[in-house]
């Protein structure tokens, strides 16, 4: 493997991105869309390569490009790592965001910010490949706070909307809170293991793990312990885990392909990326794997539910990616990073379609995002009706497609894990499924099934142009496949190295052990809880949203509190309002007002300014001009030193 | 090879007699526009001849010159620069050709008296860098006060005289402290060498008035919280290119202060009051982050945010005792000091580019109030990406220099106390909150007004003058060791003398 190659996979797609954004009026429309997707195409390609020689050829990279800075001993550099586990992000990365570019020609035909739009989503690839390829903390977080910007850019591409506008800046700052507790973090990882390199960072992970430090007066922390909370924390605002999970759904602001790449298969995984990087780290704290366990689980429970109540299309499935993005941060809370970044690999493919499908149904739709006027769509089309099928069977994961092995992994793994809190994460899981399943046909029934509730304008819904159906397509079939690589991710050693897991951690030995293939497991699964209520799930959706569409409103009446609790999404948007962006802005005042104005300028400044005046005025009346006051003070002053110097 | 040339002083006096030929050709002259800019241009060109002929492998003084000035009271006319002084050095003869170039077409009263005060400014902050005599380092150090006066006092806005005073009185304040301790160095090391200074023995007490003296002096121009409320009435009266020199280099010249008197000299009494300087950088951190946030004036808003993050500068300086103390492995001290550097640097490129892009919109609607825009990206594509790209620099984004300094003194801090990086690590909430609030206010949504609706975009002159920020902002932030190894040399010796104890 190459330097070489691999600089020309993160460098192809900055470079359609500079071409479509700086000069995508110089070279028109249709250059600027070329420009961008040859740079995504290139880096797939190449990607698709180095995963091959990862895999096949058992190679690994792990060097430097270029020193970034030098203090002291330390060296900071750019440069890459490439295992399994980057290789595959890799490939993940690039051919969701190619089918998302293709995508883009048709969903976003006739917008006026055309080139832009491709310009943003090309940097988004590219940040996002710097950050799996990074081989060092620096990088990593260069890449991290990159698709920060890029998604900032992106659900605020529509600038004039004031909501769009309101939830970018909303997007950024929740992710600046994550970064907050990130740099602290990396921070910590500099002072106990004196590098940013990861080799050497894990090379010292042991004698981390045996530190102490006192935050407060009293009391001491487990270093490991702090450092990989912190790094969580990061995690929280990207992968959008309780309490930092508000930016997601106000992220649908964007257009629908940016919801498909940033928050459903690409960005909000990348917490989940540096939690299993960070493997060998967060193996030493069991405090730590508990917190991630803890936040995903509510975060895969508590999102879900309010999956059950939003009317726009896409914020029905933001939900299902925050309570998903739960599974894959509980996974790793029990250890079984391989099968939480499976789950990531999968979801990827599923949720990239259900938006894509979603924004398919929407342009029929003349950018009606209500699903309750929607429906009948399936007789107007086809090939939307059908993958959307495929990604929604995947979503709840019905055997045989890819969420069931992942799922099925996590839930599995969960169940046979000891870390303290592990039993509510199981409650949690399993309970997720059937809320999954009710809010995913609960959308499927209302898009596609039942009477049409839209008004078509005498021009009925059709399929929209083949750019747009084609990427539907072709993300279907790894929603499908995807599946049946369990063996060797999940179960096999296909990660090697890249992943390290403590023996008394290791959930997933036991099920390796009697794992004998996907049929198996699919048959296995057939017969556990998680199908039939997966099941359940899907027949009630039909029951309520279908046959009896009547019990949904009665329901809401009755449990009114329940429903204003889900729609006011538990207060968390009020909370922060309030407490924090309005009380930063009252502290502010309070301090500008009351501490610069009055006490430093008022007292303080012109407090003095003042004493100089009244005391310079006081002293004006000595310099009267008369000369007899002169020579009466001088005769005085004589006088008193006489007085001083011969008494 | 420019062994015998007297680059540094053809640096110095080059843009101050510019600036006086400028002046004397008068008024409405026709040749003060180029003339001032080939003579800026002249001075950068040249300034980066300091960096090409610089040697990275010595602490020492280079580029050295040394003749009598008063010799009956040997004061010398002494200059020379290390890695501390260099990197300000091109910093200001590149932000002198810019406010050049930004007064262009916008000064229409007395050209070549505003030129002239910005050239020969110029020459005495470069003076004021290369300095090595006490004497001459103060003389330059108030000189150069004074065309700053001038240029708020004559092209300030209406409330300029309440500012300039102010300005004034808090700045000669400080000054006052620091010429005593000037002359009472000379009284105890015999010479008026600021090396000489350096290897001076001295008693705590005596360390702690001269410490004192020097914080008092050097704070005030930083400035720290509290003596930083002249800082927004300055920039809020003082024209573009003024706002330009304050924050880009003036505020620099505090920090330089304090690097290169406060810490060598008297290590003893910094170590002994650090806490004193952590706590007043972190206040300036989090108080002035949170008070920037409530500002309804654009000039104030990036006012608030210079002495937030001159915060850092200070507190990289200030947390290399705790880190020697607590001798963690990670190389912090270097990245401490090295840290301040790169941010004072980064903050005069970031801050001059916030300054020039608000004097960009105050040249067409004449007005400092967010509330009087919105919408501006509608009909100035052009500006609000630039606007946009200075906004993350500001906010510290990785890529951008923005993020270099904060990023090694965060790092750092963690070394010091996990609670200084704690709170320094605020800013990347804060700065982020100030500055985007401020950006979706003035620069999204949809046109508000007709003013709104009928700006032009940026001409070819204010996009030079903000491209050639942006690649340099851009640059620093994606390889920022060119930068950076031109001071290690200089910050191991600094870390040497502050590290022994004088007593």
């Amino acid at each position: 493997m190459s330097q070489t190659l691999l600089i020309s996979i993160v460098l192809a797609p900055l470079i359609g991105s500079i071409i479509a954004g700086l000069f995508g009026k110089k070279v028109g429309r249709v250059w600027s869309h070329r420009a961008a997707i040859a740079g995504v195409a290139i880096a797939f390609a190449l990607s698709a390569w180095v995963l091959k020689l990862v895999v096949v050829d058992g190679q690994t990279y792990n060097a430097q490009v270029y020193q970034w800075l030098q203090a002291g001993s330390l060296s900071l550099e750019v440069g890459f790592l490439i295992d399994a586990l980057t290789a595959m992000m890799m490939v993940v990365v690039t051919f969701v965001s190619l089918m998302v570019h293709i995508y883009t020609i048709g969903y976003m035909h006739d917008d006026d910010g055309y080139s832009r739009f491709f310009s943003y989503i090309s940097l988004f690839t590219f940040s996002m490949l710097m950050l799996v390829m990074a081989n060092n903390f620096m990088q990593l977080f260069f890449g991290w706070e990159a698709v920060g910007l890029v998604s900032y850019l992106l659900i605020g591409f529509w600038y004039k909307k004031p909501t769009a506008i309101y939830a970018n800046l909303k997007a950024f700052l929740v992710n600046r809170v994550g970064d907050f507790g990130f740099i602290l973090g990396i921070a910590g990882v500099l002072m106990y293991a004196g590098s940013l390199d990861y080799q050497q960072v894990f090379d010292f992970a042991p004698a981390i793990s045996e530190k102490t430090m006192t935050l407060f007066a009293g009391h001491d922390w487990s270093v490991m312990s702090v450092i990989c909370i912190l790094l969580f924390i990061g995690a929280m605002g990207k992968s959008a885990q309780v309490p930092l999970h508000v930016w997601l759904p106000d992220s649908m602001e964007g257009p629908t392909p940016i919801s498909a790449l940033i928050h459903a298969a690409t960005m909000v995984t990348a917490g989940i990326f540096m939690v299993t990087r960070m493997s060998p780290l967060f193996e030493f704290s069991e405090t730590a794997l508990t917190f991630v366990l803890v936040i995903g689980a509510i975060t895969a429970l508590f999102m879900g539910f309010l999956g059950l109540i939003q009317n726009d299309i896409k914020r029905v499935i933001a939900y299902s990616t925050l309570s998903q993005l739960g599974y894959m941060t509980v996974a790793l809370g029990v250890s079984a990073y391989s099968a939480g970044v499976f789950h990531l690999m999968t979801h990827a493919f599923f949720k990239a379609l259900l938006f894509l499908g979603a924004g398919s149904v929407i342009i029929a739709m003349h950018h009606e995002q209500d699903i309750r006027k929607m429906g009948g769509l399936k007789k107007y089309m086809p090939i939307t009706y059908w993958t959307a099928l495929i990604g929604s069977l995947a979503l709840i994961g019905f055997p045989g497609l890819s969420g069931f092995f992942s799922k099925d992994s996590i839930i599995e793994a969960v169940h046979a894990s000891h870390v303290a809190g592990s039993g509510f994460a199981y409650f949690a899981v399993v309970t997720g499924v059937f809320v999954t399943a009710l809010y995913s046909f609960r959308l499927f029934f209302l898009v596609f099934h039942g009477k049409e509730r839209f008004d078509a304008h005498g021009h009925p819904p059709h399929e929209p142009a083949n750019v747009v159906t084609m990427p539907l397509i072709l993300l279907a079939i790894p929603s499908i496949v995807a599946g049946y690589f369990i063996g060797p991710m999940v179960f096999g050693d296909f990660f090697g190295n890249a992943i390290m897991v403590h023996a008394e951690h290791d959930v997933l030995a036991e099920h390796a052990e009697s794992f004998d293939g996907a049929f198996s497991f699919i048959i296995h699964g057939m017969m556990a809880l998680p199908f039939w209520l997966a099941m359940a799930g899907v027949g009630t959706a039909y029951y309520l949203y279908l046959k009896r569409p009547d019990i949904p409103a009665t329901l809401q009446q009755r449990f009114n509190w329940i429903y204003r609790l889900l729609d006011n999404k538990y207060g968390f948007d009020n909370f922060n309002q309030t407490v924090f962006a309005g009380g930063a802005r009252a502290v502010g005042t309070f301090l500008w007002k009351v501490g610069d104005i009055k006490i430093i300028d008022g007292a303080l400044v012109n407090g003095t300014a003042k004493t100089v005046g009244v005391i310079s005025s006081l002293v004006r009346q000595v310099q009267s001009g008369y000369l007899y006051h002169y020579a009466f003070a001088m005769i005085v002053g004589l006088w008193l030193l006489l007085t001083y110097f011969v008494a | 090879m420019f062994s015998d040339f007297p680059l540094l002083s053809l640096i110095i006096w080059l843009p101050i007699l510019g600036g006086i030929a400028v002046l004397i050709n008068g008024d409405n002259n026709p040749w003060a526009r180029p003339l001032s800019l080939l003579v800026s241009a002249a001075t950068f060109v040249a300034s980066l001849g300091l960096y090409v002929g610089f040697d990275n492998a010595t602490y020492h003084m280079q580029f050295v010159e040394q003749v009598p000035w008063i010799a009956s009271f040997d004061i010398n006319y002494f200059v020379g620069i290390d890695g501390f002084s260099m990197p300000l050095i091109i910093l200001t003869s590149f932000s002198t050709l810019l406010v050049v170039i930004a007064g262009w077409e916008v000064i229409k009263d007395r050209v070549s008296h505003y030129m002239a005060a910005f050239l020969i400014m110029e020459g005495l902050m470069i003076a004021v860098f290369s300095a090595l005599d006490a004497i001459l380092f103060y003389v330059f150090f108030e000189a150069m006060l004074i065309p700053l006066f001038l240029v708020i006092g004559i092209w300030g806005g209406p409330n300029r005289v309440y500012a300039t005073i102010k300005f004034f009185l808090y700045t000669l304040f400080g000054s006052v402290f620091l010429l005593v301790a000037l002359l009472y160095l000379r009284h105890v090391s015999g010479s008026f060498s600021i090396l000489a200074f350096h290897d001076v023995s001295l008693s705590m007490a005596q360390q702690t008035l001269l410490f004192l003296a020097f914080l008092i002096a050097f704070a005030v121009k930083i400035p720290m919280w509290p003596v930083h409320t002249w800082l927004p009435d300055a920039h809020v009266e003082a024209p573009t290119g003024g706002s330009v020199i304050l924050a880009a280099i003036t505020l620099k010249i505090g920090g330089y202060g304090l690097l290169r008197f406060a810490l060598p000299i008297t290590p003893d009494a910094s170590m002994a009051l650090d806490w004193f300087v952590i706590t007043l950088s972190l206040i300036a951190v989090v108080y002035i982050g949170l008070v920037a946030l409530v500002q309804s004036d654009l000039k104030k808003l990036i006012a608030y945010s210079s002495i937030a993050h001159m915060g850092f500068v200070t507190l990289g300086l200030f947390i290399v005792f705790r880190i020697f103390a607590n001798s963690a492995t990670g190389s912090g001290a270097e990245l401490a000091i090295e840290g301040a550097m790169v941010q004072m640097i980064s903050h005069g490129f970031i801050a001059a580019a916030m300054f020039l892009s608000v004097g960009v919109l105050y040249d067409r609607m004449h007005t400092r109030e967010i509330s009087a825009y919105g919408g501006v990206i509608n009909t100035m594509p052009v500006f609000g990406g630039f606007a946009v790209f200075f906004a993350m620099a500001n906010a510290g984004l990785p890529g951008t220099s923005g993020f270099v300094g904060e990023f090694m003194v965060i790092l750092a801090a963690f070394q010091a106390d996990f609670w200084f990086a704690f709170l320094a690590a605020t800013t990347l909430i804060l700065g982020a909150a100030y500055t985007l609030w401020m950006i979706k206010r003035v620069m999204f949504g949809d046109v508000t007004n007709d003013q709104v609706a009928q700006l032009t975009d940026i001409n070819q002159r204010e996009f030079i003058m903000l491209a050639s920020l942006a690649v340099i902002v851009l640059a620093i932030g994606l390889w920022p060791a060119p930068l950076t190894d031109v001071m290690h040399s200089s910050v191991e010796h600094l870390l040497t003398q502050i590290s022994q104890s004088k007593l």
